[in-house]
């Protein structure tokens, strides 16, 4: 107990502050702000993985959210018959000629020593592929788009639950994860952050302008939800009852039958959000403390003690008989699964898919900075980070509001100056962000709470 | 006469957008690669020290222009440009004091100092945006065009115009001026030869009496006059937007990899293999196949290999390929 002690106060101003925003602000701004940070902590969780317990940096995070968004829209969206019938066959036979390219690529590394032909030949092998692909598949891609282009223009997903989505996200990730570890993992430590970074702007690219897939740009929105709807919910008997019986006390001081109805019927519109809001809260907490759980034992299994030990040192870990190269291949993919959860749990509370809004200062950038200042190498640490982080990057706007109105109290309403701070509000977050950055890694290098290893 | 045409077509819409493309990347690129030479760690920074720089040329530029100032058919920013350069300087050894120099005494692994750079990111972005806003805008004045296509057909009776923009030709002169002067600095001073001692191996370097708070001070001042010349060629050729500056930082780190990075010349033609490649790949060659091959040959299609959505996604997979080939950059790295 003694010992947890910081985590635990951590943890409770926490909450505290985010109980102070449901008393001032309101319970719905609260929630989602919760919400997020949930979000935001299983990226970190999964950021923390690869950058805590490995010492890898991955800067592609914002491209696995991607593509854990991009499962949520190809398993919960009900499927386009006329677009498959249009060019489902042309999409399915480039996805074979795909395969079998990688298949006769992997076939000629094998079977032929390595040589300046067999990489020409590779290359060669790889362009006329492309030209082929293009080809074959741009009739069938034209067909697709154009089947109602307003409101389909795509294949269309599968029609199942959208929490399917969380585990198929996952896998989507953990295959990317995959491939660039293949390609990249042998880099050293800020080469690999660029080659992750720009391999995850190659992936947005391809989301964002293969309309077929995922509508690209044109954004994919109404996506079924795993919780009720508010507007369901206004209509329910027993919820109506529930928030009646919690306004009693509240509704008893109301005389007149009609403003007591409409009293509750307004009661009724706001606690339907705030319901649905922990519904979702519910849900991600479940995936958190699971994660939770899991990551915390493999940190201190044996698996987790080697993990270390390759992070600590390569060489010596190499010495004993440590497949390194494995084990980091091994981990870069675990961590970008969990990216993977997360991306598919925020397109699944926004119920839609903008590819257009994965930003690497967003999605790659913000989730670092969680990760170093909540302290990376303890997943309690990260966790906090993400809520710390995610909630000063929601209530920077009013705080450096408050703070400008206090340093100009002095000037009148329409000076200048004092006008041109107010319209540039949004931009004082990247100021707290990065003034926060600095600061936790110069004088608390460790984090806020930092790295903890006990031998049990 | 159709082949000239053929000729034509390409220079206007091939040539003559990436030379300058290539060059304005090409001044990032060594701002990119003099860092990780002589300081050792990947500056996430660049795009938006590059977007400070312009900030503070198109500040002057305004107060120019409201006092009368200007340069004729010259744009204004060209005279706002050396002062500029001194606040970026100022800036520049102002956070290499305040933030990088704790790092680089207590020999933080690099991995910590791009860490701390993407701090420095987050800040120069927010000061950036606080002060001029995100808004995108355009400071050229001057005479817009040195050749107008339709003065180049009237001059040649061809079919293709030929349009070279004056900030074309700006940029490109500029960044051969400047990048002529820096190599001499580097290969033919003492100064610079100590710069490229430091980064070869920072020990010896010690050992035979350099200073390495000069090497420090020199590459900082160097960064900031390549940061402000880069930003603000690139701001007059297209137009500023903090938002795009912060983007360019990607092709600008292919360009520098590409090149082998801490190499300076490699990262210098590094951006040149960058900016045409994108181009290349991403044209649609059509209207050229119509130019050279006989009528019944001529293609339907676009021609093109990429459309134009991938522009970006063409570097980063040039970056990508090296890197698995050529680890060390085309021309190998890491010795300035």
């Amino acid at each position: 107990m003694r010992k947890n002690l910081n985590i635990i106060a951590a943890y409770t101003i926490m909450m505290g502050l985010i109980i102070l925003v449901g008393i001032f602000q309101s319970w719905n701004v609260a929630l989602s702000i919760f919400n997020m940070c949930l979000i935001s902590a299983v990226m970190t969780m999964g950021a923390n993985v690869q950058w805590g317990y490995a010492g890898l940096i991955n800067f592609g995070l914002m491209g696995y959210a991607a593509l854990g968004g991009l499962a949520a829209v190809l398993i919960s969206v009900d499927p386009v018959p006329e677009a498959w019938s249009a060019g489902g066959f042309d999409i399915l036979i480039c996805l074979c000629l795909i395969i079998a390219i990688v298949f006769l690529i992997r076939f000629i590394l094998k079977n032929f020593e390595k040589s300046k032909i067999r990489t020409y030949g590779i290359a060669g092998i790889i362009i006329t592929g492309i030209v082929i692909i293009r080809i074959t598949s741009e009739s069938g891609i034209e067909a697709i788009e154009a089947v109602n282009p307003a409101t389909t223009g795509f294949l269309g997903g599968l029609g199942l639950p959208i929490v399917f989505s969380w585990i198929v996200g996952a896998f989507f990730a953990a295959g990317l994860a995959f491939i660039v570890g293949k390609v990249a993992l042998g880099l050293r430590a800020d080469y690999l952050a660029i080659a992750t970074l720009l391999i995850s702007e190659i992936v947005i690219a391809i989301i964002k302008h293969e309309d077929w897939l995922a509508r690209g740009v044109k954004n994919v929105i109404g996506l079924d939800r795993p919780v009720p709807y508010e507007v369901n919910l206004q209509t329910t008997e027993w919820f109506i009852n529930l928030v009646a019986k919690f306004n009693s006390g509240k509704l008893e001081l109301i005389s007149n039958i009609a403003d007591k109805q409409a009293a509750l019927n307004q009661l009724v519109i706001e606690g339907s959000s705030v319901f649905v809001k922990l519904c979702y809260s519910g849900l991600f907490l479940i995936v958190v403390i699971a994660l939770l759980i899991v990551t915390q034992k493999a940190l201190y299994s044996p698996w987790g003690r080697m993990m270390r030990a390759i992070r600590d040192n390569e060489e010596a870990a190499n010495a004993m008989g440590k497949n390194v190269v494995k084990q980091h291949l091994l981990i870069f993919i675990l961590g970008s699964a969990i990216v993977g959860i997360a991306g598919a749990m925020l397109v699944t509370q926004d119920g839609l898919f903008t590819p257009g809004s994965y930003r690497p200062m967003r999605y790659t950038f913000l989730i670092w900075v969680m990760v170093i200042v909540g302290g990376s190498g303890n997943n309690f640490g990260a966790i906090l980070g993400g809520f710390a982080v995610w909630f000063l990057w929601i209530e920077a706007a009013p705080i450096s509001l408050f703070l400008i109105n206090l340093f100009t109290v002095g000037l009148p309403e329409t000076h200048e100056l004092k006008v041109h701070l107010t319209e540039s509000v949004p931009y004082f977050r990247y100021l707290m962000m990065g003034m926060g950055l600095l600061l936790i890694m110069r004088y608390r290098p460790k984090g806020i709470l930092p790295e903890k290893i006990e031998i049990k | 006469m159709d082949f000239l045409n053929a000729i034509i077509l390409l220079l206007n819409y091939i040539f003559v957008p990436a030379l300058t493309y290539g060059s304005q990347l090409a001044l990032g690129a060594i701002f990119v690669t003099l860092i990780y030479g002589i300081l050792r760690f990947a500056n996430f920074a660049t795009g938006d020290m590059m977007a400070f720089g312009t900030m503070v040329t198109i500040l002057i530029t305004w107060y120019f222009q409201s006092i009368g100032i200007s340069l004729g058919v010259l744009p204004t920013a060209l005279l706002a440009i050396p002062f500029a350069i001194i606040f970026m300087i100022g800036y520049m050894l102002f956070i290499d004091k305040f933030v990088f120099r704790y790092y680089r005494v207590s020999k933080s692994p690099p991995v910590q100092l791009a860490m701390v750079s993407i701090g420095v990111m987050f800040v120069t972005q927010a000061v950036v945006r606080i002060i001029i806003g995100p808004a995108d805008r355009r400071f050229f004045d001057g005479e817009k065009f040195i050749i107008k296509a339709g003065e180049f057909k009237e001059m040649t009776g061809l079919n293709e115009g030929l349009a070279i923009k004056s900030s074309q030709a700006i940029t490109v002169f500029v960044t051969l001026i400047l990048v002529s002067i820096l190599f001499w600095f580097l290969n033919k001073t003492k100064t610079g030869k100590s710069m490229r001692a430091y980064s070869d191996n920072e020990d010896l370097a010690l050992l035979s009496g350099i200073d390495p708070k000069r090497v420090v001070m020199i590459t900082w001042i160097i960064a900031g006059i390549l940061a402000t010349i880069g930003g603000a060629l690139y701001g007059l050729d297209k137009s500023f937007k903090p938002f795009t500056y912060f983007n360019n930082m990607l092709p600008i780190f292919a360009a520098a990899i590409v090149g082998g990075i801490g190499n300076p010349f490699g990262a210098f033609l590094g951006g040149y293999v960058i900016a045409f490649s994108e181009i290349f790949i991403t044209y649609a060659y059509k209207k050229f196949f119509m130019y050279i091959l006989p009528e019944s040959m001529e293609p339907e299609t676009l021609v093109q290999l990429l459309s134009t959505d991938y522009k970006f996604a063409v570097s980063f997979s040039i970056l990508v390929i090296v890197l698995l080939y050529r680890p060390n950059g085309i021309f190998k790295g890491k010795v300035l």
